[in-house]
């Protein structure tokens, strides 16, 4: 597999990234793509500026510096509010579950849909064939998506009575009802046991099948290294490395900045 | 269009014109309830034409009017406050805006009440969505200062402008509704208030359910769930909260022109924010959010002072009273609010531990 | 007397409804910053201070007599008001706000705007609904400088704010209570772990906030010679205008805040009428909070996702 290099055909383009939160760099001069297709993995010790970036990619922190530019049209989503930017085809995960707690399961996903669906005030009111339509579509998508989670059979639950796996499972169909090009998840694995990651590695191998793109943040090195193409690696705000997995795990400012904060990467 | 089986199952499609006129939860939370909340509705609809017809005490059907015409400001409230979560202690000033609209309409272009109508819902939805700019960018406690003084800036805009206003006299002479074909005058009789108020609160129910169940209403409570997670799944913060903003007062002016013509006369008074202040007790007594809560809550507390006639004196106090025991007790609302167990579980949890969850 | 005179006039009148308005926003803000609240309910806690004063004079008036006595029955005159106030800040927070920490935003304000509606009508019912004329507790002198005058009373009223604002901020900087309060307004739950009792922290700040208050009733009511019980929720508002105004939960602030609003309301007095003031007030209060809700010495708040 290539390296990735800054080409014009990546999907998605960080580049010169800085974000800064009083007198703190949280992500500093941060440069690298995602092609298409691929599943890339952005690993770091605890407060390295992961999700910080992810903030900065969907709308939610505006970078002092850089750009960051998303698809053919190279897109500005630095410029974009960020529900503009689902509309582009970027969802995402949380790193702590951000669920509507007290809507369905199901309505959870047809609202992650929202920005694929266009009936507004008039719609609702007066329900055209057009808005009903959609609405038969929406919900038979959404059984649709849950069905390929395994969460069909509690559609109608509601979303705080799922357990801890199954809301995570949750978030990332809520995510895909967007039908994005790239998918951001921040510690899908968090909290999971290990049969669940075995499951959640097959999940995301059969996302990216379907063709979607995906940019993952993990600390378990069980779930990154087997799973991603490209490895980009932060620590305190600046990229250290990126390559392929075998590569990042023999690096050895990779290696020190795990070791300097006591957490050592295994072996995958 | 068919309904197929498999749809019946899983939750029929809402769409289904034939139960459309009932009122139902709209929410996809399950198999349908429609038939046995039909019937209840139904019960209920029929219970209320019977009224006036029944009770021929003029003075009762009166209470009911003023009933009726809070139930649609605490059902227009609902919207902003309860589903949308957007706390709000001006209302009055939208039902002011409502009134005094079809007054000035009425008295100096005498335009007719069904066409007066119109043009307070419009004008009051259209202040309700300058109002809502504030609220986009602030949280909820200022938002609350901010529509609190918005509320009295009208009140004492309308105080004050007495050319135009009529100052604390108000304006006079304002028409009742008639059907000018037939010949037909509303007057100060109040059977006809009551069924124009009825037919009102039903059409406005109606309006709201299915508003409910759209894509617009799972918006609005996506929103208030968590408003940051919702604008990341592709919702517009801006969308929602102007669409809360102009129908509660789209609503608040429908109110406004009814009360305007019934009073055949407007003024300051009616709008201060003793009124914001009760129209939001209706609201949170009946349950936020909760369609059937609000208009619980408002019958509740129109039809209580009249009860409680003999205390006039002790009525407000009483009422103060009333707030803080409901609070203590069931801060959720008769009815329940839709987003209540959690926050209140989640806090208590905090509380007791002082650690995070 | 020259357009500049009138100003400065203005200016000084200004500053001696500022300093109440600063003692109330105080009572706002030590509230807000501890439990993120909006106490409703302080504005009738400064107007039953100045109903407990005039309830004081009527019933000991005469008893006291000369210079001597008249000093000694206005200092008995604030303790009483300013106790009443204070215990009826504690009761307050402990029975209507206390058990309601754990429920949804919306609860304490309602529960706040019916203890409001309770009290201004338990006045009212006790009282009566009419204006009543406050006594002076002190004889009135006035003096000169140039071309502007002020009396001793704005020179007791500036006296007895700025002792209390004084003590105040001595109180939050240098004792143990003062700095758990601190600790608990920057952060709840690490104020916890480290052992601050928080229900009485929260106590002792409405206790504060409520005192301060009262003593901001008594002296409102002898500089403007009627109360009534209406005075409350205007005074809050603008009170509440002035803490937001310097930053609310910011201490300083509110007493700047509240300087700064009777100040203009010193001078606009001079040119609107009072319901207009009032207008500018709440336009003020929209202004600020739409284009910088932290205030003018509030911080800037950082949200994490």
């Amino acid at each position: 597999m290539k390296p990735n290099t800054l080409s014009q055909s990546s999907l998605l383009r960080v580049e010169n990234v800085t974000k800064r939160f009083g007198g703190v760099t949280a992500v500093g001069n941060v440069t690298f793509s995602v092609e298409l297709g691929q599943i890339v993995g952005l690993i770091g010790p605890n407060g390295a500026g992961k999700t910080t970036l992810f903030n900065c990619v969907t709308g939610l922190g505006l970078p002092e510096e850089g750009n960051i530019y998303f698809g053919d049209s190279e897109t500005l989503l630095n410029r974009l509010d960020p529900d503009q930017i689902v509309a582009a085809g970027v969802a995402r995960t949380f790193q702590t579950i951000r669920l509507f707690k007290h809507m369905s399961v199901l309505e959870n996903v047809m609202v992650g849909a929202h920005s694929k669906t266009r009936s507004g005030i008039l719609g609702a009111l007066l329900r055209p064939r057009w808005v009903l339509v959609e609405e038969k579509k929406l919900v038979s998508r959404a059984h649709q998506l849950l069905h390929f989670f395994g969460l069909d059979h509690k559609s109608y639950e509601i979303a705080r009575n799922l357990s801890y796996g199954h809301q995570r499972k949750l978030e990332i169909a809520r995510a895909l009802a967007s039908q994005p090009k790239l998918l951001l998840l921040d510690e899908p694995a968090a909290g999971m046991n290990p049969k669940e990651k075995e499951e959640l590695l097959d999940l995301i191998r059969t996302i990216r099948k379907s063709g979607v793109t995906i940019l993952l943040i993990e600390h378990d090195m069980k779930v990154i290294m087997p799973i991603s193409d490209h490895v980009v690696v932060l620590d305190y705000g600046k990229k250290i490395a990126e390559g392929k997995p075998k590569d990042i795990q023999r690096n050895p400012e990779v290696i020190e900045a795990y070791l300097g904060t006591g957490t050592y990467p295994s072996h995958a | 269009m068919r309904k197929n089986r498999e749809d019946t199952r899983r939750g029929a499609p809402l769409w289904a014109p034939d139960l459309i006129r009932r009122r139902r939860p709209g929410r996809h939370r399950g198999p349908p309830l429609q038939l046995k909340n039909g019937i209840y509705c139904g019960f209920i609809i029929l219970a209320a034409f019977l009224i006036p017809l029944v009770d021929r005490n003029a003075y009762h059907i009166d209470v009911l009017v003023t009933a009726g015409i809070f139930m649609m400001l605490a059902l227009g409230l609902n919207v902003i406050v309860g589903s949308a979560g957007i706390l709000n202690l001006g209302y009055a000033a939208l039902f002011a805006i409502g009134s005094y609209t079809y007054a000035l309409a009425n008295i100096h272009l005498h335009i007719p009440f069904w066409v007066g109508l119109w043009i307070s819902a419009f004008s009051a939805a259209f202040f309700g969505m300058i109002l809502a700019f504030p609220a986009l960018r602030l949280s909820g406690d200022y938002i609350a200062m901010v529509t609190l003084g918005t509320g009295e800036i009208v009140r004492i805009v309308l105080n004050n402008l007495d050319p135009i206003t009529g100052g604390p006299n108000g304006l006079l002479g304002i028409d009742h509704p008639a059907f000018g074909i037939a010949g037909y005058n509303f007057g100060v009789r109040s059977e006809p208030y009551y069924y124009l108020v009825l037919g009102l609160v039903i059409l406005i129910v109606v309006v709201l359910k299915r508003i409910e169940s759209s894509r617009l209403g799972r918006a609005w409570l996506a929103l208030r769930e968590d408003e940051l997670a919702a604008s990341c799944m592709g919702i517009n913060p801006v969308w929602a909260k102007l669409s809360a903003f102009g129908i509660g007062g789209f609503i608040a002016g429908i109110a406004g022109a009814v009360f305007a013509s019934k009073q055949g006369t407007v003024s300051p008074d009616s709008f201060d924010f003793v009124v914001s202040v009760m129209v939001l007790a209706m609201v949170v007594l009946g349950g936020l959010g909760n369609i059937a809560g609000a208009m619980l809550g408002a019958l509740v507390l129109s039809l209580l002072p009249e009860l409680l006639r003999g205390f006039d004196l002790y009525r407000m106090l009483l009422f103060g009273f009333a707030m803080i025991v409901m609070m203590l007790f069931r801060p959720q609302g008769i009815l329940g609010e839709i987003h209540y167990q959690e926050e209140f579980e989640n806090k208590l949890l905090k509380r007791e531990s002082g650690a995070k969850l | 007397m020259t357009a500049s005179d009138v100003f400065i006039q203005q200016v000084i009148n200004g500053l001696t409804i500022g300093m109440i308005y600063a003692l109330i926003a105080l009572g706002y803000t030590l509230v807000y910053g501890i439990i993120q609240l909006i106490n409703f309910a302080h504005g009738e806690v400064f107007m039953v201070g100045a109903y407990l004063s005039l309830l004081i004079f009527t019933l000991f008036t005469g008893i006291f007599a000369g210079i001597g006595g008249s000093v000694l029955f206005l200092v008995l005159t604030f303790l009483f008001a300013m106790l009443g106030t204070s215990v009826m800040g504690l009761v307050i927070e402990r029975f209507a706000y206390r058990p309601l920490h754990a429920a949804p935003r919306l609860a304490p304000l309602i529960t706040a705007i019916g203890i409001s509606f309770l009290l201004q009508n338990a006045v009212m019912l006790i009282f009566g609904p009419t204006d009543k004329r406050f006594p002076d507790l002190i004889p009135i002198h006035q003096f000169s400088f140039g071309a502007v005058t002020f009396t001793n009373l704005q020179i007791l009223i500036a006296a007895v704010s700025v002792s209390l604002m004084v003590s105040l901020q001595i109180f939050i900087k240098t004792t143990r209570t003062g700095k758990a309060m601190r600790a608990l307004a920057d952060d709840r739950e690490a104020a916890s772990l480290v052992g601050i009792d928080i229900n009485r922290i929260i106590s002792i700040a409405f206790v504060i906030g409520s005192a301060l208050a009262g003593a901001g009733g008594v002296m409102f009511g002898m500089y403007y010679h009627t109360i009534n019980f209406h005075d409350g929720y205007l005074a809050g508002l603008k009170a509440f205008t002035a803490a937001v105004f310097g930053g609310i939960g910011n201490v300083p602030g509110a007493m700047l805040g509240g300087l700064l609003l009777g100040i203009l309301e010193g001078v606009g007095a001079g040119y609107l009428s009072s319901e207009w003031k009032n207008v500018f007030a709440f336009l003020i209060l929209i202004l600020i909070l739409l284009f910088r809700p932290s205030g003018l010495l509030g911080s800037r708040v950082v949200k994490k996702v």
